[in-house]
């Protein structure tokens, strides 16, 4: 009796025991004698396609696929407690600004077919001679336009300027940004720019992408493409006036920034309450289907006064592709084949083309004549045919630094800071934070 | 002499401590002393971790944003802690008296705790940016702004729950002592301060503790409401801990770092108090 009793006692801590434990499991791994595909994807406004290429991926190869995608604003979070896993990520998508945290998990790709697939070899990723990560995807910023309100604009006659074509340079846009917003309710719009907006979302596209057209300038006076240890600040008061110009001629009052996302500016540009958004090629997935039609959308570069740029395109960024170093070398050779199939198979292309809209940087793509029809790359067509050069996204020291420029923007939008600490936080706060985190 | 089943207790006690044990150590113990080891590292993922010294804690310290955290942090923890607790009081106070409803008020007081703290924060904000938006404003425009929204969002998060226990204790008061006073004719204001009070201690001690601890580790509510917004100014320390140890490659450790010195605060903050209001409790 007693005996049956202390199994039983025995057996039931035992099984509260696991009750408690069940909850420390990791996701069931899919182990398969192939290796595995496990991407920790950064575009999240891809993710379904990237879902639907995965399981295209397994339907053909049987080798299982697996996806991550972070919340806006988490990616790094995510990344590094994935990474900690048994089951890590073995595909990771990376930026320019995430690579140096990351470079020590990058295996070397130089041997891979995606490599030398490439178009351009000079976009990679490198740490020394290493080639740590490939991009995989071509974006494209700049102002993006709605060419139906402009052409409502162009024929007016109080306008002063009377084409697109005559839009070449900051002296040009502003007149036209101007004359929009004096005559907005003539219009029917809102305002001439959609809110440039700070929350969190949002923030990227002033403490980002918008510095990073005098920070490329910055790079060309240096003649360099290894980031820099100093910046002279020369074109900080062009990126003054630009940003003057969003902030004095938009949908909302500047104090009302801080709260204004993303979300919001995108649905005043699709809805067509506003003429101009600052922003790139991934967000037409949320534009196409809405008011705009995809003819309308027009893209002008980042004028802001720099002398030359009435020669240059749009602005180029990337998202890079990067193997897990530590993964196991199984799960490598099913990554490095999943990448293969990407380059290969016309169901997988089609999928990257067109559903994604994506612009890829490999011949195989080019020379099969997949080409997106997304309107925002294809708007840098009229600047190739003029031989503009690209504006390049060139590395910033740090995350933090675009955060510490986006908080001193915000702060001079709604009258609480001044203009010069935008100037120390780019050109101090640059020095700094190369201080901290490269020079070691 | 032991009973039977006292008997059966000391011999088996153990046995059926083991899954909460276990938990605990799993949940806490290892975590908390892996935590420690790290703040002494240099990591990015807390697989590999290189030992460093004490170089985390002096970055910790020299970041002034850290300080700023923690004294708005101090701030918003007595603000809170006395709103929160004086009209949980006052409201338990009311509801144990004969009115229509009572119990009806008590679930509609309760209920915003039943609301996870992110959700809570994004509602208020829309709430709040609405009212703003009368001014051109949004609660993100100041850190004073932040400050008092935050404030807002958590008394009124709070004082349904606090209102319970305090309404639990309320009514485990003795009647004897309370009728032997209005008969020795004590004033509303008398009984209140030396009879009522002084025999809440207990519910008031734990009342408090956790209205400090809740407003020192206040994460979630903040990050959907203000996310530190603008520069930073409407951070509180964890938050700043959060940011440290996720917001740029290199300082993993000098977050862990603040959040051991953190504890170590909010340990001695709690202690402390626990002391001073256990101290003056007495019995009837």
């Amino acid at each position: 009796m007693n005996t049956v009793r202390k199994t039983t006692a025995v057996i039931a801590a035992a099984v509260l025991t696991m009750g408690v434990l069940s909850g420390c499991g990791g996701t069931g791994a899919s182990s398969s004698s192939q290796g595995r595909v496990y991407y920790m994807n950064q575009k999240g406004e891809n993710n379904e396609q990237f879902v639907q290429l995965g399981k295209l991926f397994t339907k053909d190869t049987g080798i299982p696929f697996d996806i991550t995608t972070a919340s806006p604003g988490n990616y790094e979070q995510t990344l590094k407690s994935e990474l900690a896993k048994t089951n890590a990520p073995t595909l990771i998508g990376l930026d320019n600004n995430d690579f140096p945290n990351w470079v020590d998990y990058c295996d070397d790709l130089s041997g891979t077919r995606m490599y030398k697939d490439l178009q351009n070899r000079d976009y990679v990723l490198k740490d020394g001679d290493t080639v740590k990560a490939i991009p995989f995807v071509l974006d494209r910023y700049g102002i993006i336009y709605n060419r139906a309100i402009l052409k409502k604009y162009f024929a007016a006659d109080w306008a002063s300027i009377h084409s697109e074509q005559e839009v070449r340079g900051f002296d040009a846009l502003k007149k036209m940004v101007e004359e929009i917003q004096a005559h907005k309710s003539d219009l029917g719009i809102k305002g001439a720019f959609t809110s440039a907006g700070f929350e969190a979302s949002s923030r990227p596209r002033y403490g980002d992408m918008l510095p990073h057209i005098p920070v490329f300038y910055e790079y060309r006076d240096q003649n360099t493409t290894v980031i820099p240890s100093k910046v002279s600040g020369k074109y900080v008061p062009n990126l003054k006036k630009i940003f003057d110009l969003m902030i004095k001629n938009e949908t909302v009052a500047p104090t009302q920034l801080s709260g204004a996302t993303l979300d919001d500016a995108i649905s005043e540009f699709a809805l067509g309450d506003a003429a101009f958004i600052e922003m790139g090629s991934w967000a037409y997935p949320q534009l196409r289907g809405k008011k705009v039609s995809d003819k309308d959308m027009g893209v002008f570069p980042l004028y802001m006064g720099i002398p030359g740029e009435e020669n240059s395109g749009l602005t180029i960024s990337s998202n890079y592709f990067a193997i897990n170093s530590k993964a196991s070398q199984k799960d490598k050779d099913a990554t490095k084949k999943f990448l293969d199939w990407m380059l290969d198979n016309d169901g997988a292309r089609k999928i990257v083309t067109d559903t994604m809209g994506f612009e890829t940087p490999f011949k195989s793509y080019a020379k099969a004549g997949f080409k997106t029809k997304n309107p925002i790359l294809r708007a840098n067509d009229v600047y190739a045919k003029r031989n503009c050069y690209d504006l390049v996204i060139r590395p910033l020291p740090t995350a933090q630094w675009a955060l510490t420029m986006a908080d001193a923007m915000l702060e001079y939008a709604q009258g609480t800071g001044p203009w010069s600490k935008v100037e120390s936080s780019f050109v101090d706060g640059w020095t700094s934070e190369y201080n901290t985190v490269h020079k070691s | 002499m032991i009973s039977m089943a006292g008997k059966t207790i000391s011999r088996w006690w153990a046995l059926f401590v083991l899954p909460t044990f276990v938990a605990f150590v799993i949940g806490f113990v290892i975590p908390f002393i892996l935590g420690i080891w790290l703040s002494l590292c240099r990591f990015t993922t807390i697989a590999d971790a290189n030992f460093i010294g004490t170089k985390n804690y002096a970055a910790a310290i020299s970041d002034p944003e850290f300080w700023h955290a923690l004294w708005y942090t101090a701030l918003f923890t007595v603000v809170t802690t006395v709103i929160v607790n004086v009209c949980a009081f006052a409201i338990a106070s009311l509801l144990t008296k004969a009115i229509r409803g009572a119990n009806l008020f008590r679930s509609i007081f309760f209920m915003p705790n039943l609301i996870g703290g992110i959700v809570l924060g994004y509602i208020w904000m829309l709430l709040l940016n609405g009212v703003l938006q009368h001014w051109g404003k949004s609660i993100t425009f100041s850190g004073t702004y932040g400050f008092w929204g935050m404030v807002l969002l958590m008394c009124w998060q709070q004082i349904g729950y606090m209102m319970i226990i305090y309404i639990a204790g309320l009514q485990t008061l003795p009647g004897d002592v309370i009728e032997a006073a209005s008969v020795d004719g004590a004033s509303g204001a008398q009984t209140l301060f030396h009879i009522t009070i002084p025999l809440m201690m207990p519910s008031i001690t734990v009342c408090t503790f956790l209205s400090i601890t809740n407003g020192f580790k206040m994460f979630d509510q903040n990050l959907a409401l203000t996310n530190g917004a603008p520069s930073n100014s409407s951070e509180l320390v964890a938050l700043n801990i959060y940011r440290t140890f996720y917001g740029r490659a290199g300082f993993e450790g000098a977050g862990q770092a603040k959040a051991v010195i953190f504890f170590v605060i909010v340990a001695l903050v709690a202690i402390l108090q626990n002391r001073l209001t256990a101290r003056k409790e007495v019995t009837a």
